[in-house]
């Protein structure tokens, strides 16, 4: 039967079938209306409940993801601040054990000096002229009559004479003697010099302690901050981290690009070692070679560098003893040695397997033989020189790698946090969807039946004005 | 200490796994015919640019063999030249100088065409050789106008088997006849074409051979 024929009650006038259908529609709408707004009412509390708990446990994800990523943060910064504070101690100590350490035999130095110069200053003491004791006798002299007694002239003439000539004698003296505590007093310049210049270098090298010893504060006190876990050494550091991510990305950028170039530089001439025309899988043989030795290259930069201690990607390494640490060191610098030498060889062969390869190609393209191109060598060293460069180049990449997988996990985490954030937001927004939809399905439900409820409102309505008029008719009959 | 061994040891497997691995499966052969009979000897000049293009493409392990069509062509003494290139690039590069060496000695020997004209017998010849080889893929490249005219007592109304082979009708020129009456040019490469089809080949037909490209592609 089709639909027009169960609605069809009275056949040949549709019209009034569709009428009476949906005046019974209505009835039943009306009569099912409690039963039907609690069935709407509670499945819309059930699907926002549900919601609400989705978003509840994504938020407490969340929430979890954000706690880690702060430890990890916090953790990766203490390290660091541990590190750099490590490093500054070794400094200062490198410092004091170079010139503080000296300090017995300097201040030895500075001793001698000053008893040098004492002894000097003693030396270049003036010492005062005998008085003249004849001084006397001649004033003595000098008070005598000596007019008229030619004797007493000359002899008084006599011993002005010898009075000027001791004077002379004596000025000379004293000039030797002046000159000679002089001559003292410049032999001391040179030990003035050093012991300014020995007292300047101390006091530069106190100022540095003084400097070094201002940045370890610093230090100190970010590293407190790590410890206490503070919001702002977790803001700062995440900063850090997003900026190094992207520089270390950048530097990983170009060092893959300096690989690309380094593997097209020695993959045809591997052909010529494990043959052109071999396949692993769907990959060339030569192809598949040049990047394992690429590869090796960059497993020995990185343990070279985890060797050195300038990485710490690998902690075994940096636990080693400082001679198996030496050896390695070695060990992983000889081999890249020879992976170069290895690249410099294939890329002289390649130059030579290009330019047989254009020869041949001339001959069957039948052009007449070109000559060779003036400094024809400078295109074949120039290769071979970055053949042998560029695995020391690819060695550094451990540097921006660390600096990339540790600020990765950080910058990894907070995406995670952000994308369970807005999970459980789209969560919550649906769930207040499903609660609104119900309330609208309800209202949609009252208008459908709506004829019945204008007349349920009606009657009601009118009852309860018929109680109001009967209530006072009685309040004014006990009046 | 150990990770460096391991890798050093990795890569001495690659380079052990690499001398290996199989070769033949993913090399190209190629085996053309030169038609060399009556009028169409003019056009083997074409034929020489289209091997130096060959001869360039072509890389280490591949196969490349060529030769002419003529009265009786089931044979290998019309084998101008064959050759499996080397794995290394630098002996290939020796062994194809040595292929267009003796390319170019033929075509300077070739004054006077053959009187017949026997296809099936090249093909059938090709597509044994092609086997041999073991390549992965197979061309059997026709350079030649399609008409055969065969020796009185030679049987070659059988139909052929060229499985996997991509047969590519080179330069298939229109005959006086053909003008006459086009229908002879079109039967005579429809029925090549059903002959390599139903052999288990692929057919197609290149006559602008400013595309060299198209020969050894899809």
């Amino acid at each position: 039967m089709s639909l027009a024929g169960i609605f069809s009650i009275l056949p040949g006038s549709p019209l009034t079938s569709g009428i009476m259908a949906l005046a019974a529609a209505v009835v039943l709408l009306y009569l099912a209306r409690g039963p039907a707004h609690k069935a709407i009412y509670s499945l819309s509390r059930v699907v926002h409940a549900g919601f609400r708990l989705m978003a509840r446990s994504v938020a407490l994800a969340e929430e979890r993801v954000r706690n880690r990523n702060k430890e990890v943060l916090l953790a990766a910064g203490a390290d660091a601040a541990e590190r750099l504070i490590e490093r500054e101690f070794q400094r200062v100590e490198g410092v004091v054990k170079r010139d503080l350490s000296q300090y017995p035999s300097l201040h030895r130095v500075l001793a001698d000096q000053v008893v040098h110069i004492d002894e000097d200053y003693r030396e270049s003491a003036e010492v005062p002229i005998p008085p003249p004791d004849w001084v006397k006798a001649v004033d003595s002299l000098a008070q005598l009559e000596s007019k008229g007694n030619n004797w007493l002239g000359s002899i008084l003439t006599e011993v002005h004479k010898t009075a000027v000539t001791q004077h002379k004698t004596t000025m000379e003296e004293y000039r030797k003697a002046v000159g000679k505590r002089h001559a003292i007093l410049e032999k001391m310049r040179p030990y003035w010099r050093k012991v300014s210049q020995t007292l300047e270098d101390v006091g530069k090298t106190i100022t540095g302690l003084q400097e070094r010893a201002t940045y370890i504060d610093n230090r100190m006190k970010e590293y407190e901050e790590i410890r206490n876990k503070t919001d702002k050494a977790a803001q700062k550091l995440t900063s850090s981290a997003m900026t190094q991510f992207f520089i270390s990305a950048l530097v990983l950028l170009i060092a893959i690009g300096g690989a690309v170039i380094n593997f097209n530089l020695i993959a045809l001439p591997m052909s010529e070692m494990v043959g052109g025309g071999s396949y692993i899988g769907s990959f060339k043989t030569s192809d598949i070679a040049a990047l394992v030795i690429i590869l090796v290259e960059l497993a020995m930069g990185l343990y070279l560098m985890e060797s050195l201690r300038i990485t710490r990607l690998f902690p075994i390494i940096g636990q080693m003893d400082d001679k198996m640490r030496h050896r390695m060191i070695w060990v992983t610098f000889t081999i890249l040695l020879v992976l170069a030498c290895v690249e410099s060889a294939l890329a002289f062969m390649r130059d030579r397997i290009a330019a047989d390869m254009q020869a041949l190609r001339q001959t069957l393209a039948q052009v007449e033989g070109q000559q060779v191109a003036f400094n024809s060598w400078i295109p074949t060293i120039g290769q071979m020189v970055m053949g042998f460069i560029l695995p020391f180049a690819l060695a550094f990449v451990a540097i921006p790698l660390e600096s990339f997988v540790q600020s990765s996990r950080t910058v990894v985490g907070e995406m995670v946090a952000a994308i369970l954030r807005g999970t459980a937001f789209l969560l919550r927004l649906l769930g207040n969807m499903a609660r609104y939809a119900g309330e609208l399905l309800v209202n949609i439900y009252d208008l459908l039946a709506f004829p019945l409820l204008w007349v349920e409102n009606y009657l009601r309505h009118r009852k309860d004005q018929m109680d109001l008029e009967q209530g006072e008719i009685i309040m004014n009959e006990e009046v | 200490m150990k990770k460096c061994f391991g890798s050093v040891i990795l890569i001495i497997i690659f380079l052990f796994l690499g001398s290996c691995a199989d070769t033949t499966s993913r090399s190209t052969g190629v085996y053309m015919l030169l038609d060399s009979s009556g009028t169409y000897t003019q056009e083997l000049k074409q034929a020489q640019a289209i091997i130096n293009y060959l001869l360039g493409t072509l890389q280490s392990g591949d196969s490349f063999g060529i030769a002419k069509i003529d009265s009786a062509s089931f044979s290998e003494k019309d084998i101008i030249a064959k050759m499996t290139f080397d794995k290394r690039p630098s002996v290939t590069n020796k062994q194809k100088r040595l292929f267009k060496q003796s390319v170019d000695t033929f075509l300077a020997s070739v004054k006077k065409g053959s009187a017949f004209t026997d296809i099936t017998g090249g093909l059938l010849q090709a597509a044994e050789y092609l086997n041999e080889t073991g390549a992965g893929k197979k061309y059997i490249l026709i350079f030649s106008d399609l008409k055969e005219d065969l020796k009185k007592g030679h049987i070659r109304d059988f139909p052929i088997q060229v499985p996997g082979c991509e047969v590519v009708a080179l330069n298939v020129t229109k005959l006086r006849s053909d003008n006459v009456d086009p229908r002879e040019y079109y039967g005579r490469v429809q029925r090549w074409e059903e002959r390599v089809t139903e052999g288990g080949g692929h057919w197609r037909v290149i006559n602008d051979l400013n595309r060299l490209e198209n020969i050894l592609g899809s």
